[in-house]
């Protein structure tokens, strides 16, 4: 099975106006072609819920706000994606962030000089974790929902084993720029989160990076890596890769959590459910081999933007998660709706049964 | 495509194989648990420490069969902890402590829990939303239920019904006799039934289920609404044990813990293959190392690692143990040489994990149309090249 | 067949957002939300006997609040005197180490421990930690039960009232039980040990904010989970002395304690309009939300906190108004302490009600000073600066 084209349907450009209301006739336009034509049309929805509610929500300095908030969860969902994409799972993106951050807590404690060198570590904390999670899964064969939830544990408790049980330290002024300042002065929107600019950078690189070969070959994995591997994909080192691709991410995050917030004991908690959500209700299918990058950013977006619609609402909090596991179950049911081939379509990856073949081709 | 699917000649040979190495551990873990315990100058195998064990093992048992259950439809269910919240929260308010009204309790909780089930169930298979979201979102629609109208402890559970929670007969309590009951059911279930039968098919794959006749919804929403009552009966008896119903026990991460304990016992993650003993040596490995780190007094933080460790070295054994001398990189690329073939019996070497042992040759005991070659399996969430 | 389906779920996705608006409205019109307390968690007696015992001069000695008791009931504990205390073994059933609270008197605790183990007055202390989980510590206790090696059984149970069975089984058992914390649905334990409790909490910060703020002035309420009785109390509390005031409540927020939550809940409601006060049901990032207002612009508002020393260091550093209710840390020493007097038969207040005293602008320089060393997720009233390991035990861990 060659590698699809499904990446090329939306390029750059449709990261690029990912965000703010312009984008919604493009979702129109879209609608009824699939997760994200849905996931797209769901935002709008939920921007003009908000618009209504909020008038000036759509104002510069609101909006930067909102992006602030949002950027690590799209970080986080773009690592995902290039994890499920080859079908697999990393339940240890939330540990991993707080571990992260209480990291830098306790190794830059309130030193400025220490700032630079401690997010290097983390880089290459970020980096082991990821070949750990990688190659225990693809050399040792470890399902890698067994294996992350391994390394979620691990790392939960070897942060708090070393930190006493809750976070010490400090971290600096300068870690925290990037989580919390932006470059100010910029018309219309006042200051622009440095938090938005790299989630920009990373969206658009993880766009194009899924339209080089190695993309082709992270979806051809999750397809069906046994065609893949016929093919000439060394799928173990690609499935790494993205094992390894998902804990920078992760990484990155951390630092934008950490910077926006500080340190908190409960910090990065549950963050990998919020993430495999975003990435799912992007349409992306868990299992492998469907699904842009793109969508998987407005999964996150809109999960985002839910939670501030709530807010916007005066929803009272407890109702909040009901809501929530409606409104993401009708998605995706309504991403389903024709999809006569939901549970068929991750058959497609035996490439003995013709029958297979043909309903997952056909859906091309 | 007449031909019925015939999974069970296939199925439980490949489940005792597996199951065999599952007990395996849990022996080899007892007797090094032991060892350990005793080099410290303990005793593993006390009274206390084994009703402990038992104990411990009971609600994560009901928890992991019915998971069992749905993982082998190649389904998941994340809303379990919810489930069994709520029950208890069901239970205890229902019964309001009066003894009479026991049994009332108990149906009211089983029927509610069947009930969000067969919603799970209905939601995966017509609405063909992703159990992954559907079930997470039943969860979340749980909590802000419990979060909304219950503060705090609610309802009281009667003397009589804590019963359940705490006799026990010699060292064997009431609740580890119940969960080992719900497990042989659950096994007669899997392999006298019809449905039973058709998990596995549906589970190996639903398209060639569906095309071989099977009506590929039913097993699905059954061992969904059977997941969802086990969950149940855990909520039950963790009232039992609180004497009153809880509502903030979701936060306990039960989901995540029965679907260890159901890969570890050597069950397919994506279906079609593993069976409920292997899940109950599963659920037994978890609940011996919790017991043991407990009269080891284990840091509680070192518990966590140590877990994770355990967890995922005891699953890379059995993989390692299902591919010897094979190239990792294409365990599942088909040109291997032919595995053990058909005259496999439980105590040789047979091919847990990922099944891809057996090369690309057919194997009379399934037929071509089952669509499963062993040498095609596929290997998605837990793939491993 | 695919157009109505469309509309369907359009329709379903508006449906649910209006029913959301709808069933909102309610609870947060004019008078703000929700100012009744919930009769469910709304116990006026003890709401009232809890605001009165914080005016009560407690007994015992004014150095050592640890040892002070308020009303104190004194029951004789003869029964249970061990001949040789420093063999006796001492079973703590921990409901866990999960928060940084917990994190502190735990450490303070084994401080304890050690000090009385040095002085020969106790032997051994064993430790099961349930990691949160109800059902794991009941096997905990159990076991310690069932072990028949423990001389004093000390509960800290995970939820009020899930663990009363078993501390019944424990009491059972013969061996002296001590309850410290949350409590249970029974009294059978030699002492129940806490300190005033959740509406003295909420009402000393409630209570402030309405004596510092303006009438009219707007309060935002954060809170950390749902379900938890003992913060429904603070809150329940909080609700009540609102309700009483000229105060605006805008709403309450649940933040699990997780700073980037709170910053951007506080974010959204500044985005909207003036927020001139904070009221906390623990103080677990609160310097997040204090930032929100400095990233908005706006001034900092009256905020009620915790004793956590990142907020009371950034309450001296920008000079706020704001107090710091404490649910007092130090309760952790007492039941090794209690543990201790039950072996040599002393008498010990059948409930051990500890002072509760919250941190004013005028002791937050003292209280700075004597942390001055600790992490700033530290407890400032530990009560554990007399203990040997002080204090390199707290710091160096």
């Amino acid at each position: 099975m060659t590698p699809t084209p499904t990446q090329d349907v939306r390029g750059p450009g449709g990261s690029g106006g990912s965000r703010g209301p312009g984008r919604v006739p493009a979702a129109l336009a879209a609608l009824g072609r699939g997760g994200t034509a849905t996931v797209a049309l769901l935002l709008a929805l939920i921007f003009v819920v908000i618009a209504t509610q909020n008038p000036s929500f759509f104002e510069g300095p609101p909006l930067m706000s909102f992006a602030k908030k949002a950027a690590p969860l799209v970080i986080l969902a773009i690592g995902q994606y290039l994890v499920i994409v080859s079908g697999e799972f990393d339940l240890s993106v939330g540990s991993l962030v707080g571990a992260q951050v209480v990291i830098a807590a306790r190794l830059i404690d309130g030193q400025e000089a220490m700032t630079l060198p401690v997010v290097g570590l983390m880089m290459l904390f970020g980096l082991a974790v990821g070949l750990v999670n990688g190659l225990v899964t693809t050399l040792l064969r470890v399902p890698s929902i067994i294996t992350t939830l391994g390394t979620m544990l691990i790392l939960f408790g070897a942060v708090r084993y070393w930190t006493g049980g809750a976070p010490t330290g400090a971290l600096s002024e300068s870690f925290r720029v990037l989580g919390r300042h932006g470059i100010e002065g910029v018309p219309l929107l006042g200051e622009l989160p440095w938090a938005l600019v790299i989630a920009l950078v990373l969206a658009v690189g993880a766009v194009f990076l899924m339209r080089s070969p190695f993309g082709r070959s992270l979806v051809a994995t999750g397809d069906n890596d046994v065609a893949a591997a016929f093919s000439g994909v060394r799928v173990w080192r690609v499935r790494t890769m993205a094992f390894v691709g998902s804990s920078l991410t992760a990484t990155v995050a951390a630092v934008l959590i950490g910077g926006y917030a500080g340190v908190t004991a409960q910090v990065g908690d549950g963050l990998e459910f919020t993430a495999i959500t975003a990435v799912v209700l992007g349409g992306v299918v868990l299992g492998g081999g469907r699904g842009t990058v793109v969508a998987a950013v407005l999964g996150a977006l809109t999960l985002e933007a839910l939670f501030t619609l709530f807010n916007q609402l005066y929803m009272p909090s407890t109702i909040q998660p009901s809501v929530q596991g409606l409104i993401i179950i009708a998605a995706v049911a309504y991403a389903a709706r024709r999809g006569d081939l939901r549970l068929p379509e991750r058959l497609r990856r035996r490439p003995d049964h013709p029958t297979e073949r043909s309903l997952g081709t056909s859906r091309r | 495509m007449t031909r019925p699917p015939t999974p069970l000649p296939r199925n439980p040979r490949w489940r005792l194989g597996t199951t065999g190495l599952v007990y395996l551990a849990l022996v080899l873990l007892l007797v090094l648990s032991a060892a350990l315990v005793a080099a410290r100058g303990g005793n593993l195998f006390t009274t206390a420490n084994t009703v402990d064990l038992l104990t411990r093992s009971s609600l994560l048992g009901f928890l992991a069969i019915g998971q069992t259950l749905v993982i082998l439809c190649r389904s998941l269910d994340l809303s379990v902890g919810y489930v069994a919240a709520l029950s208890t929260v069901i239970a205890a308010t229902t019964m309001a402590g009066d003894p009479s009204r026991v049994l009332l309790g108990v149906g009211a909780t089983l029927g509610a829990a069947g009930l969000i089930g067969l919603v799970n169930g209905l939601v995966v298979t017509g609405l063909r939303v992703n159990p992954f979201i559907a079930t997470l979102g039943m969860g979340l629609v749980i909590k802000g239920y419990l979060d909304t109208n219950f503060q705090g402890p609610a309802g009281a559970v009667p003397a009589a019904f804590q019963a359940f929670g705490y006799t026990r007969i010699g060292v064997l309590p009431v609740s580890t006799l119940v969960m080992l009951g719900v497990a042989v059911a659950a096994v007669l279930f899997l392999r006298r039934t019809r449905t039973g039968y058709h998990m596995y098919a549906v589970g190996g794959d639903a398209e060639v289920a569906r095309l071989s006749g099977i009506r590929s919804w039913v097993p699905t929403v059954t061992a969904h609404v059977l997941c969802s009552v086990t969950a149940g009966v855990a909520g039950l008896l963790l009232a039992a044990r609180f004497g009153t119903g809880s509502a903030t026990v979701y936060s306990g991460g039960y989901e995540l813990e029965a679907i260890a304990a159901v890969v570890l016992g050597g069950t397919y993650l994506l279906g079609g293959r593993g069976g409920v003993a292997g899940t109950v040596a599963g659920v037994l490995i978890l609940a011996t190392l919790d017991t043991v780190f407990n009269v080891l007094a284990v840091d509680p933080f070192v518990k966590d690692v140590l877990r994770g460790v355990i967890v995922i070295a005891a699953v890379a054994v059995y993989a390692r143990r299902g591919h010897p001398a094979r190239r990792v990189r294409f365990p599942s690329g088909g040109t291997a040489p032919p595995g053990p073939g058909t005259g496999t019996e439980p105590g040789s070497t047979s091919d847990p994990g990922s099944g891809s042992g057996a090369g690309p040759g057919p194997d009379p005991d399934r037929g071509p149309d089952h669509g499963r070659g062993p040498g095609s399996a596929p290997q998605p969430l837990g793939g491993r090249r | 067949m695919r157009v109505p389906r469309v509309l369907l779920a359009g329709a379903a996705g508006l449906t649910l957002m209006l029913t959301a608006c709808t069933t909102d409205t309610p609870t947060d019109s004019v008078e703000g939300a929700g100012l009744t307390p919930d009769q469910e968690w709304f116990d006026e007696a003890e709401f009232e006997a809890q605001l009165a015992q914080r005016d009560i001069t407690p007994e015992g000695p004014e150095d050592q609040p640890w040892l002070q008791a308020i009303e104190p009931e004194w029951i004789d504990t003869s029964e249970f005197v061990h001949d040789a205390p420093e063999d006796a073994t001492l079973c703590f059933s921990n409901a866990s180490v999960s928060n940084p609270w917990r994190v502190t008197g735990f450490i303070t605790m084994e401080q304890q421990v050690e000090a009385l183990k040095e002085e020969g007055r106790i032997g051994e202390f064993r430790v099961s930690d349930a990691a949160d989980d109800d059902n794991q510590q009941i096997s905990d206790i159990q076991a310690f039960v069932d072990s028949g090696d423990c001389d004093v059984i000390i509960i800290s149970p995970s939820t009020t009232a899930t663990l009363t069975p078993a501390v019944e089984t424990a009491c059972e058992s013969g061996v002296p039980v001590v309850v410290f914390d949350r409590g249970v649905n029974t009294d059978c334990m030699v002492t129940f040990i806490h300190p005033i409790g959740g509406y003295a909490f909420g009402a000393d910060a409630a209570e402030f904010l309405v004596e510092e703020l303006e009438p009219g002035s707007t309060v935002l309420a954060l809170r950390i989970l749902p379900g938890v009785d003992v913060l429904e109390h603070r809150w329940a509390a909080a609700q009540k002395i609102f309700a009483d005031s000229e105060l605006e409540v805008l709403g309450h927020e649940f933040t699990e304690g997780d700073g980037a939550k709170i910053k951007d809940l506080v974010s959204q409601h500044l985005q909207r309009g003036e927020v001139d006060g904070i009221w906390m049901d623990a103080g677990d990032g609160a310097v997040a939300a204090l930032e929100a207002f400095e990233d908005a612009g706006q001034p900092y508002p009256v905020i009620s906190g915790e004793d956590e020393l990142s907020f009371m260091r950034k309450w001296k550093e920008e000079d706020l108004t704001a107090i710091a209710p404490v649910y007092s840390n130090f309760q952790w020493r007492t039941p090794i302490l209690a543990a201790d007097m039950i072996l040599s038969g002393e008498e010990v207040p059948s409930e051990w009600v500890l002072p509760q005293e919250p941190v004013r602008q005028d002791q937050l320089d003292e209280y700075l000073e004597r942390n001055e060393a600790m992490p700033s997720l530290h407890y400032a009233k530990f009560g554990g600066e007399d203990l040997p390991g002080f204090p390199e035990a707290w710091t160096e861990r």
